[in-house]
């Protein structure tokens, strides 16, 4: 059939379909199990990126993911190389994010007989990752690599990862260039059932207190505008998940924050008075719901989501539309009504006045929250913002700006410390014209920091904002509130200096100890051609606020003292 | 003892048991992916039956679990993402033909024989071996049949006994044209059948 059709190597059969795929950069690391296909790599324009850590390929390749909407690919070797792949999986999985992990594995003759690094990884990660697949011939690899990266890319993206023993690296097969899938079970819905959009927009123009709760899906799909266009229409807030923000400009006038645990008080409070609640792409986290039982309980509930199986999950869904969202936004924006919620609105400027939870206490110390508003402040809401898991991601999430969509990300599913570095350096290398911030904690730091080196070979210039508290901030917050002050293995008392630690790494260190520091150190590194590490040390007396104790619900909102 | 399926019946937790048919690729790896969603969720899967079913290179799994049915509907829709699984229905309150096999071998003496080959007529069983001591029965029917014959013959002395697991199939309809197993379904009842063009169940819509 095509002229295309030639022998190849099981490995060039890889970077063939790879390059088929527009893969143009892989995050990886080699061992024996995939020396084949490092001993090819180099024929191909395919930029390799050594990390030092496989977890970092996998972060890496997730961060690159979300930050271009293409799919970030990461290889490693058997055994150890494969089982590091692991938390970076489980974090693509649970935020729905497009990797495709491509793994040696032993001899097809070794397989089972607990080889030297064998790992059954396909086993292992099968809970992790959307699908995967053990390759025992290379006519199999071409068709393979396809539908991998058509499921990881398509319907809910998710990761894949392929399991390539060695021999089948070496073995000789026919690349036809035009393989065809074979995936009968897997039609990933487009458009929603009409009927269900009637349902939906009699829902929406009855309604008197509505809300959209805007999760990733908005941004996956790449529906940001649209979103604007249905909110704008029918006058209805947007509420964001953690995943959600900058799926609306913060300074848009419909815009009212992230809810849940640490959401701004009156988003939560909105939830729970709305009459209805317009779920696009959110999946109704128990961080946002608290107690389900509780949750919302005057409101109807219209659930869009490509993903049948999160209707009903965990919040029952009066109006489901399954679909992709743009196709669906799509579909419904031009049916409804135009509409006001004057009264609406004005009830949620009242909250926002009263329960003012962005503003910061009167200190002379440094606080997370003032690293995070003048980085805001001092790089524009285009700027792109990775963040660890803590506080500080809290208050990242609280006090970032964006007038872009999908320029946050984080590990919102896992909560996965150590996402901030790694997760970083692959966002900055898809997008590497734009800015790219890193909010870490010093604990989350400290989990991947050996890609400083991958950094610095490769003059990827995020800039890191180490919130150092000197502890596991969100822990000490934990033990206060609901572990009656009992701290303990909650302290950092021998940290390194991260300043010289980046100067170890060749990078530039930078640090701030107070307020009237931010400005000229921001403004420094900004201007620094290449990565910078800021220890920006601040106050280890702080709690997130609001906070809502997991499991509760909107009545056991607490609030910062005043 | 009826021949017809019987109605969800009760575990020995008081979980009501669900019968749950998926159609799946005909791959390696497949039982365990379904079966770790199954587990995922500490559910026991009390039977599972698999082989090959009328399209090539597919396959047709029964599983009765037991568990709240609100969840088995759900593990249902995520078991319909595995990309290897083509069509998943929860059958439970669907007109459903069940059967399951049973080989029981049974001491039998010369005083007990006539009495073990009485019951096996009853029963419409096979004899399928006989030795000395002992006699091997083949017995197809409905699961509740089969736990009969069981109790009836554990007082000759039960040698052994293998079950197959229930296979299930909606029943045809009795309409022409009509869709099979939905003759007699509850409208409410739990189904999820979003993929197959073939498959009898329709998408889901807007009232849930
Ligand atoms: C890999 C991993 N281990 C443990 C946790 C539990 N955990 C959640 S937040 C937190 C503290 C994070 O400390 P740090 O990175 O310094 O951020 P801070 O809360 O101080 O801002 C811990 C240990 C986690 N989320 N991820």
């Amino acid at each position: 059939m095509s002229t295309d059709s030639r022998e190849l190597s099981g490995a060039q059969i890889v970077c063939e379909s790879l390059l088929r795929e527009g893969v143009d950069v892989v995050f990886g690391l080699p061992g024996g199990a995939i020396l084949p296909l490092y001993g090819v790599l180099g024929q191909y324009p395919l930029r390799h990126i050594l990390v030092r850590h496989e977890q970092g390929a996998a972060h890496a390749a997730d961060g690159y993911s979300r930050a271009t909407g293409k799919v970030g690919v990461a290889f490693a070797t058997s055994g150890p190389g494969a089982t590091n792949l692991i938390t970076g999986l489980a974090t693509a999985m649970m935020d729905s994010s497009a990797v495709v992990a491509i793994t040696g594995q032993v001899g097809r003759a070794a397989i089972g007989r607990d080889a030297f690094q064998e790992t059954d990884i396909t086993g292992a990660t099968l809970p992790v990752t959307k699908h995967n697949y053990l390759v025992m011939h290379a006519g199999d690899l071409e068709r393979t690599i396809k539908e991998a990266f058509h499921i990881a890319r398509t319907g809910r993206p998710g990761p894949v990862l392929i399991d390539i023993p060695k021999d089948v690296f070496q073995e000789m097969a026919t690349y036809t260039g035009n393989a065809e899938m074979d995936l009968p079970g897997y039609n990933p819905p487009g458009e929603a059932d009409t009927g269900d959009i009637d349902a939906a927009v009699e829902l929406i123009d009855q309604s008197e207190r509505p809300v959209i709760l805007a999760g990733h899906g908005v941004l996956i799909s790449h529906a940001s505008e649209e979103l604007r266009e249905f909110a704008e229409r029918a006058e209805i807030p947007v509420i964001t998940s953690l995943l959600g923000i900058s799926g609306i400009a913060t300074d848009h006038p419909l815009h009212v924050g992230m809810p849940g645990m640490h959401g701004v008080a009156y988003a939560s409070i909105a939830l729970d008075e709305a009459d209805l609640i317009i779920a696009a792409g959110a999946r109704f986290d128990d961080r946002i719901t608290g107690d389900t039982k509780r949750f919302a309980l005057q409101s109807k509930k219209i659930h869009m989501d490509v993903d049948p199986a999160e209707i009903d999950k965990n919040v029952k869904a009066d109006v489901a539309l399954i679909g992709d969202l743009k196709m669906v936004l799509g579909q419904l924006v031009p049916a409804l009504k135009k509409n006001r919620h004057t009264e609406w609105l004005r009830r949620i400027e009242h909250l926002k006045a009263e329960h003012p939870s962005l503003s910061i206490r009167e200190t002379d110390e440094l606080l997370g929250q003032h690293v995070v508003k003048a980085i805001a402040d001092a790089t524009g809401g285009g700027t792109h913002i990775v963040t660890g898991v803590g506080q500080h991601q809290m208050w990242a999430a609280q006090f970032s700006t964006f007038d872009k969509p999908n320029r946050f990300h984080t590990s919102g599913g896992l909560g996965t410390m150590g996402f901030e570095v790694p997760a970083a350096m692959g966002v900055q290398v898809g997008v590497p014209d734009e800015v790219v911030w890193s909010i870490a904690g010093d604990g989350g730091f400290q989990m991947t920091m050996a890609e400083l080196a991958t950094l610095k070979e490769n003059n990827i210039p995020v800039k890191y904002a180490i919130l150092n508290n000197n502890q596991l901030g969100m822990i000490t917050q934990w033990q206060d509130f609901v572990y009656n002050k009992d701290f303990y293995a909650n302290a950092y008392t021998g940290n390194p200096d991260f300043v010289k630690l980046a100067e170890a790494f060749g990078i530039k260190g930078l640090r701030a100890t107070s307020q009237d520091e931010l400005e000229s150190v921001i403004k420094e590194a900004m201007a620094h051609d290449g990565p910078v590490v800021i220890d920006f040390q601040i106050s280890q007396e702080a709690n997130v606020y609001p906070m809502i104790p997991a499991g509760e619900s909107i009545s056991e909102l607490i609030e910062e003292p005043v | 003892m009826s021949m017809n399926g019987s109605s969800p019946g009760k575990g020995a937790n008081g979980l009501s048991k669900r019968t749950v048919i998926a159609l799946v690729q005909d791959q390696p790896g497949v039982l365990a992916r379904v079966a770790g969603l199954f587990r995922r969720r500490g559910f026991n899967i009390a039977s599972l039956a698999v082989g090959r079913s009328e399209r090539e290179g597919m396959s047709r799994m029964t599983f009765e679990v037991e568990g709240d049915p609100e969840i088995v509907s759900h593990v249902a829709r995520q078991l319909d993402k595995l990309i290897e699984v083509v069509e998943v229905q929860d059958v439970t309150e669907w007109d459903i033909v069940w059967r399951e096999m049973a080989l029981i071998k049974v001491s039998a003496t010369a005083e007990t024989r006539g009495e073990i080959m009485q019951l096996t007529e009853i029963f419409r069983a096979t004899i399928v071996d006989v030795g000395a001591e002992a006699i091997g029965i083949e017995v197809t029917g409905d699961p509740d049949k089969i736990d009969s014959m069981i109790t009836l013959l554990r007082p000759f002395g039960l040698r052994e006994v293998m079950r197959t697991g229930r296979v299930a199939m909606p029943r045809a309809s009795l309409e022409v044209g009509g869709k099979d197993g939905h003759n007699v379904r509850d409208k409410d009842a739990k189904f999820w059948v979003p993929n197959s063009p073939d498959s009898p169940g329709e998408k889901r819509t807007g009232s849930v």
